[in-house]
């Protein structure tokens, strides 16, 4: 092949003055139509021209000119310079773009660089990537980059046509967890039929680490869910859980806390200095926000409608409907967007290459962080205590000098307070509407029920049960059909036990 | 009537009545001509149909700039079906019944407007649909001017075939569950299994409108994708589910160059709302976009800009769409001297308007466009870099040869 010959009179031509010739020859291919500028981003790669690195990265970044004269430089400075047009690439371009940039870019200085070339010439490995790949692991001091070269070299040496190299690709490619690897090595069986005992057993060896790991991405993605589910219904465990108040408005709660976010942000964005903590600082201002109004609504409204849970329910449902229609008269009905923070994004390799999302990986920590407080608040506090006591007997409590009014307002507020934190982390996975409430209400509900009503314990294990249940189902049912059958589930469960996973004993039970 | 359009701006339009009174004298003088908007202004469309609401009153304010027609002013009657498809029939049925509207704009989903379907065929109205659909349907009262399959699903997915797309030997079909999903996607599947491609090579998924967990759906693709044959995934994801989607996409590091994407619902405003820097590379077939170099398609933006008082605000296919629907209208109201739905229909077919596309389009006997098919790129900046494109606007096959059902129908 043209690629084969190119390189390795690449290889021995190094620092020939014959290269500086190919060099400038095969420039003005990069403005040529896109298969042609595949073909010769491919050659610039096997030329090994280290000057080919600027003009490569520029054209992968759009961002390489062909300026009036006819020259193709890189764009300097924000805007292309006077009759420069910028040269437009695509999918296919952008895939020789990395076979190149890789082999080229082996040698950078720049770890995350030759990391990324080590994948790079994986996926496009060939026999005469050997000698480039030894000669970089001599060099490489690094034990992540080192599994990834040495993976890249397996590749490589699977693509030779000596049967030990091979052997030994094999080998390398088989103490990997890499699906890519098992790709290549299904795609060698039907070449090397006197290696097939080797490469049954390596793709075996890496079956095995596959299913570990699918096993483990399936637990977070339950965990996840199971977070986004417990943050969602924890207030509803408050107000609903410990006041026995059906609050249909909980939904319109998250939603505020989730506007909250936004408008922190819009205050942030013109701040610099706080810009970084937009998100933290809007934690406590949801959290006092949707509080206010928890409290407010506590004592203009609910009080007056203790003990009569179905008015309860129809003013609740009409609060919301009200806080819906407002915040779209305030803020429009059109989505609002949400910047997240650069440590809330892309992916984290665990050992054992396991990848979690980063924005997941967080909600998930902040839902046990807000579990802890709310246990904190209710079991360490002078609060806490009180709540409890006017649950339990109100008039008992109030003879012993509790303002039980002002304990259910608090308590009420507590509860709105915890719906306005889920909002601050809805915002991050979700679209912020004036519908965001309406999509958790019926899962917060399914997950305070089942559960049981009044047990924080059953509400953070039913929370992670549902998580996890709707995320074995979904792979087999798809979405749509897995919500079915969990409600289903959850239906014939509370036939069996009306009371939830934790039912509370004793006299507070019997209210 | 001139094709062009002047770009206009608010002060324009303040002297207009003037201009219109010496144009026209009659102006404002005899009953307006009312033309319905039905657009979703608020729920899980807003993200989408809000635009075409703006861009129906602003080609009504052009019209009126230009004097009206048949020297009557147009007036605008707007509602808001509220992204509920029971509400968008009730909505058709009030501007019908109640307003009495000459013509209607409107809808964007499939399941709304096959809601409306009935209403404008028992009361006789008149129905511009801007948006590509799936196709397997023809009413005397709805002109289509979106997209058949023919003219964006079957092209895009020959495109990620093709060398130039990433010859793709596995498919994942992801939708929102609804009519246009599952009918594309049958289209395709069929379509796929003539290319070859078999059934154990495809994935389909659908998921509720306004989905946010993607993660399962997302690594399930992954792993398809690891199976060993390049894979790349058709999205007919629709409304603001897709911004958590392409959200995933990024956080779980698919490169366009692993597993493409194509989308048939994503525009330049729904990317208006997204960090776009990680997907740059993955596709939408479209039949116009806002990088296409074309003095209609300059003028087209300059109006929209000025109309809108912002000049970030970008235009997208349905927009363009809902301008050709108005601008063939008012042509075949000029043809016919009446707004008298029998006789505007007639009028219609046939009637020709430069797009902003930069081809000409015309009006078939079917009540659906020939268009042009572009494939667009999407680029750090949220626009798109159009990497193919058709020579000639395509007329639209509506009833799908991928059908088994359609094999018998006139075509």
């Amino acid at each position: 092949m043209l690629r084969v010959a190119i390189l390795l009179a690449g290889v021995t031509l190094f620092l020939s003055p014959a290269r500086a010739q190919d060099f400038d020859a095969l420039l003005p291919g990069l403005a040529g139509g896109f298969a042609q500028q595949a073909e010769t981003v491919e050659r610039l790669g096997a030329l090994g021209d280290p000057r080919a690195i600027p003009l490569l990265q520029a054209l992968a970044d759009a961002r390489l000119l062909r300026l009036a004269d006819g020259r193709i430089a890189p764009q300097e400075g924000a805007t292309p310079a006077e009759g420069a047009t910028v040269i437009r690439i695509n999918n296919r371009v952008r895939v020789a773009l990395r076979g190149a940039l890789g082999r080229l870019q082996l040698v950078s200085p720049d770890p995350a660089e030759r990391l990324r070339a080590a994948d790079a010439i994986l996926r496009n490995r060939s026999a005469e990537d050997i000698p480039l790949l030894e000669a970089a692991l001599t060099r490489e001091s690094r034990a992540d980059i080192r599994a990834r070269m040495e993976l890249a070299l397996g590749g490589a040496r699977l693509a030779s046509p000596d049967a030990a190299a091979k052997r030994a690709g094999i080998a390398a490619l088989g103490a990997s967890a890499s699906p890519e690897a098992r790709n290549l090595l299904l795609a060698a069986r039907a070449a090397n039929a006197e290696l097939l005992p080797e490469i049954e057993a390596a793709v075996a060896a890496i079956d095995r680490r596959l299913q570990m790991r699918r096993a483990a991405e399936t637990f977070f993605q339950g965990l996840s869910l199971g977070s986004v589910l417990l943050l969602a219904a924890l207030g509803l465990a408050v107000t609903f859980g410990v006041m026995g108040v059906i609050n249909m408005a909980h939904g319109e709660f998250v939603m505020i806390g989730a506007y909250v976010t936004v408008v922190v942000q819009e205050v942030c964005r013109d701040i610099p200095a706080l810009q970084p903590y937009s998100l933290p600082l809007a934690i406590p201002a949801a959290f006092l926000v949707t509080a206010a109004i928890g409290a407010a609504m506590e004592r203009g409204l609910i009080r007056h409608l203790y003990g009569r849970p179905l008015e309860t329910l129809l003013l609740t449902f009409g609060v919301g409907m009200v806080l819906q229609q407002i915040v779209r008269l305030v803020f429009g009905a059109q989505n609002r967007e949400v910047i997240s923070p650069d440590w809330m994004m892309g992916t984290l390799i665990l050992p054992g290459g396991i990848a979690i999302t980063q924005n997941r990986a967080w909600i998930i920590l902040f839902s046990i962080a807000v579990l802890l407080a709310t246990l904190a608040a209710i079991r360490l506090t002078r609060f806490g205590l009180e709540m409890r006591a006017v649950v339990q007997n109100r008039r008992i409590a109030a003879t012993m000098g509790i303002r039980t009014g002002r304990v259910d307002a608090m308590t009420f507020a507590f509860g709105s307070g915890i719906a306005g934190l889920a909002g601050v982390a809805l915002s991050q996975i979700d679209n912020v509407s004036p519908n965001l409430g309406t999509g958790y209400i019926i899962d917060s509900f399914m997950v305070v029920v089942f559960g049981g009503v009044g047990s924080l314990a059953g509400t953070l294990i039913g929370a992670f049960t549902l998580g996890l249940v709707s995320k074995v189902l979904e792979p087999y049912a798809g979405v749509v059909l897995a919500k079915v059958f969990l409600l289903v589930g959850i239906m014939l469960f509370i036939q069996r036990r009306p009371k939830g996973l934790f039912a509370l004993k004793g006299r507070a039970a019997d209210q | 009537m001139s094709k062009t359009l002047p770009p206009i701006s608010r002060r324009a339009l303040l002297a207009a009545p003037m201009a219109g009174a010496l144009a026209a004298p009659a102006i404002g003088q005899t009953a307006p001509i009312r033309v319905g908007v039905l657009h979703s202004l608020s729920g899980t469309m807003a993200i989408s149909e809000t635009a075409l609401r703006d861009t129906a009153l602003m080609m009504i304010e052009w019209q009126n700039a230009r004097g009206g027609l048949l020297g009557r002013r147009l007036e605008a009657v707007v509602v808001d079906p509220a992204s509920n498809w029971p509400l968008f029939a009730e909505k058709a049925r009030e501007l019908l019944a109640v307003s009495r509207v000459d013509v209607t704009f409107g809808c964007w989903t499939s399941v709304s407007r096959k809601s409306v379907l009935p209403v404008f065929e028992e009361l006789n109205g008149l129905l511009f649909y801007p948006v590509q659909y799936e196709g397997e349907e023809e009413s005397r009262n709805i002109f289509y001017t979106g997209a058949a399959p023919n003219q964006q699903a079957i092209p895009a997915v020959e495109y990620l075939l093709g060398p130039d797309g990433g010859e793709a030997k596995r498919i994942a079909l992801l939708g929102t569950d609804y009519v246009y999903p599952r009918t594309t996607n049958r289209i395709l599947r069929g379509f796929l299994n003539s290319k070859g491609i078999t059934n154990a090579d495809i994935m389909e998924e659908y998921t509720p409108f306004g989905h946010s967990d993607w993660q399962g759906i997302v690594a399930r693709v992954k792993r398809f994708a690891s199976e060993g044959k390049k894979t790349a995934i058709v999205s007919t994801i629709n409304g603001d589910a897709n911004v958590p989607f392409y959200r995933e996409l990024g956080n779980q590091g698919i490169k366009a160059e692993d597993i493409p994407s194509v989308a048939f619902s994503v525009g330049e405003e729904e990317l208006a709302g997204i960090d776009t820097r990680p997907l740059v590379g993955h596709l939408a077939a479209w039949n116009y976009f806002m990088s296409v170099q074309s003095p209609a398609n300059t003028e087209f933006l300059t109006m929209w800009r000025n109309y809108i008082r912002n000049p970030r605000r970008v235009t997208n296919d349905p927009m363009e769409a809902t301008l050709i629907g108005f601008k063939m209208w008012a042509q075949a109201v000029a043809a016919a001297r009446t707004t008298n739905v029998d006789a505007v229909r007639t009028a219609l077919y046939g009637q020709k308007v430069a797009a902003p596309s930069g081809y000409e389009v015309e009006m078939f006997r079917n009540h659906h466009l020939s268009k042009p098919v572009m494939i667009g790129e999407i680029q750090a900046d949220g626009q798109f870099n159009i990497v193919s494109k058709t020579p000639t606007a395509i007329p639209a096959e509506n009833w799908s040869q991928f059908i088994p059902e359609n094999a018998n129908r006139r075509r």
